[in-house]
């Protein structure tokens, strides 16, 4: 087990790898000028090539890639074009932000989305099958945007229920951090007040970003079960005498999330971009939100750096996937020698 | 004394798309207190459907028009309680496709044994690597751990024969254990087989394709064609004094009696499409006018031994088989 761990993450180095060069060889061919958007329209040529100078922007392409792949690989990803800060800081706040998100989001999607999966399939063709399906088909159909937006006007606006932006109230302060997450951070503080508050801010952002996760693991979970269950290995444990409960919740079940495992791991990048308009609407101070304006403002390197993070996480949830998935199936690891 | 299971005048229907078939109609046999019997015919012929009938895991679509299954004298097909389930072992047809990939052998035939079988977790762990030593299982006690994938074909039919026996049953249901495996695995696990049921006094129904095997293992059989009984008696008797003209062909198709049964001219009817009367009329060699009048009765034809054919004796059915 633990040499099939290491092999994953090897092989995920190769791409991460990939991926540094892809996006600086695609920000750079974006025709929009970093130096002339950080001079000001105002800027005499002579500033210009002042600019261009102290970031390194009049080298030739591949020396800039090199530079920038030997700063990354430190762990230095430079200063924000913008700002003048360093990207990593600016990113350091954000990206728990969005992780929190996103995490909650495909904790709400699989844990709603393979039980209602599992109850479909059990009542394949019947009143349950087809209620599910009208859910699942709502899920992937409706915008994210439209939801969002009506979540706010029924739970904020209408009846006061939760909070319409943010993170957590500006009142009650953030937690200490420790993680960056400020559920866990809270509660490391002993703050249930600060939990409570994080946790009611992040209901609406959390719910509007799952659903078509939730929609299509349910999806996946069904035609898995389904599939299992027309197997010999049923019949001969309801011939067994298994308890019905049992063999579908755990004997059935356990084949058929394999497949929705592996799905997860795809998954998460649907979200990741999802999370890009969650965000906006719900002003969720993540990486998404900064994205935005780091287009807006052309500021190549946060944009790097964002999505090298993306990346990195990307990679590691797809390790873990594997890893789960080869918890969840032994033949997985053997497959892969 | 009353046998340990029978069967009586059992009918299953299963609806399809293209409308219902009686997939099983009027079948009646019997399993006495130790004695083994094994059931013979072509495949479709209802052999499984009869076994799920019995274990009570009949597909979503089936019905029991008519019939019953008496198991040790208590009607088990109208009272399902739990207490039929650990009394039949069940050694299924395919060891590969039979165990659930991704539990260990130990978990999966634990989960059958924490419900059917009296004691602890620790005793039906014992029990169960003393079963794994009794079906000369290599190294018993890892087996437990083991996924279904880490053995061999042989092993797995292993396994399963100690899963049937795990809770004590009195009586074991064999579907084809042996077809999946090569020939000499088959000849281990049969005799295995008939060793342990022996020694336990266990009854056995056997299904198999397989007259060579049929004698080895079983001291009665039933003949069924197309979902009824065509024929039931001692092995001897039937093997060697076949009566119904079904039989007669099966075994005249093979002189050795060890081969499938394959090559009787025409095929088994679709299960939806039953000729009426005698369902083998339109593929009999002796067929007569009155055969697709009434469905035949069971005649006696010896000493325990009955046929569904008016016609049994004496036919000489060379010329027919060419
Ligand atoms: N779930 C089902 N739905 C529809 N038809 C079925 C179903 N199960 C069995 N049948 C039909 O019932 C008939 C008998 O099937 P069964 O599996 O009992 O035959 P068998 O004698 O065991 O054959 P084999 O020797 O090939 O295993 C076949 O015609 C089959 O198509
Ligand atoms: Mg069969």
């Amino acid at each position: 087990m633990a040499r099939y761990i290491l092999r994953r993450v090897l092989l995920a180095l190769p791409a991460l790898l990939g991926l540094v060069l892809l996006t600086f060889v695609l920000t750079r061919v974006i025709p929009a000028d970093p130096a002339a958007t950080l001079a000001g329209d105002a800027a005499t040529p002579a500033q210009l090539g002042e600019i261009r100078a102290r970031y390194g922007l009049d080298r030739p392409l591949w020396e800039q890639a090199v530079t920038h792949v030997r700063q990354v690989v430190s762990g230095d990803l430079g200063n924000s074009i913008f700002s003048g800060r360093p990207v990593m800081e600016e990113i350091r706040f954000r990206l728990p932000a969005t992780l929190e998100l996103t995490f909650v989001a495909l904790l709400l999607a699989a844990g709603l989305g393979i039980p209602l999966g599992l109850v479909a399939a059990l009542d394949h063709n019947g009143p349950v099958d087809h209620l599910v399906r009208v859910v699942s088909v709502g899920g992937l159909a409706i915008a994210s945007f439209w939801l969002a937006i009506m979540l706010q006007l029924l739970f904020s606006m209408e009846w006061d229920l939760l909070p319409l932006r943010g993170r957590i109230d500006v009142a009650a302060g953030a937690p200490a951090a420790v993680t960056g997450f400020f559920l866990i951070d809270s509660l490391l503080a002993g703050r249930l007040d600060q939990f409570a508050d994080a946790l009611r801010h992040l209901v609406l952002p959390a719910v509007t970003l799952c659903l078509p996760g939730l929609a299509s693991i349910a999806r996946f979970t069904r035609s898995g079960v389904l599939e299992t269950l027309q197997k010999d290995f049923v019949l001969y444990a309801r011939a067994a005498g298994y308890g019905r409960v049992r063999l579908a919740a755990i004997y059935v079940l356990r084949n058929a999330v394999t497949v929705t495992v592996a799905q997860i791991g795809l998954l998460f990048g649907a979200l990741i971009s999802g999370a890009v308009a969650v965000e906006a609407i719900y002003d969720w101070p993540g990486l998404g939100t900064y994205a935005v304006q780091a287009i807006l403002a052309a500021d190549y390197k946060a944009l790097l750096a964002v999505t090298l993070v993306v990346g990195v996480v990307y990679a590691v949830v797809n390790v873990v996937v594997d890893v789960v998935q080869a918890l969840i199936d032994p033949r997985v690891v053997e497959q892969v020698k | 004394m009353r046998p340990l299971l029978s069967v009586e005048n059992l009918a299953v229907r299963i609806r399809t798309d293209r409308g219902a078939a009686e997939i099983l109609d009027d079948v009646t046999l019997a399993v006495p207190r130790g004695g083994t019997l094994g059931v013979v015919g072509e495949s479709g012929c209802g052999k499984s459907t009869l076994l799920r009938a019995i274990l009570g895991i009949l597909p979503r679509n089936a019905q029991v028009p008519r019939g019953a299954i008496l198991f040790e004298d208590r009607d088990i097909l109208s009272d399902r309680g739990a207490s039929a389930r650990g009394r039949i072992g069940f050694i299924p047809q395919d060891p590969y496709l039979s165990l659930n990939p991704v539990f260990t052998a130990g978990a999966q035939i634990l989960e059958g044994m924490r419900r059917h079988a009296p004691g602890s977790r620790r005793d039906h762990r014992a029990k169960l690597v003393d079963l794994f030593r009794a079906v000369q299982l290599p190294d018993p006690e890892a087996a437990l751990a083991k996924y279904p994938h880490q053995f061999s074909g042989g092993q797995r039919q292993r396994l399963l024969i100690a899963a049937a026996l795990a809770c004590d049953p009195a009586l074991v249901v064999a579907d084809e254990p042996t077809t999946a495996l090569d020939v000499t695995t088959q000849r281990e696990i049969l005799g295995l087989l008939r060793r342990l049921t022996a020694e336990r006094g266990l009854s056995l129904l056997f299904v198999t394709h397989d007259f060579g095997v049929l004698a080895a293992v079983c001291d009665r059989v039933a003949v069924l064609y197309a979902g009824r009984v065509a024929e039931t008696g001692p092995t001897r008797a039937v093997l060697d004094d076949p009566r119904h003209p079904y039989t007669r062909l099966l075994l005249g198709c093979h002189p050795d009696r060890a081969t499938d049964l394959l090559g009787i001219p025409g095929t088994v009817p679709a299960a939806t499409a039953q000729p009426p009367g005698c369902r083998f009329h339109p593929r009999c060699p002796i067929a007569r006018a009155g055969c697709a009048a009434g469905v035949p009765e069971m005649q006696p034809a010896g000493p325990g031994h009955a046929v569904a054919c008016p016609f049994q004796s004496d036919i000489l059915l060379e010329p027919a088989l060419g």
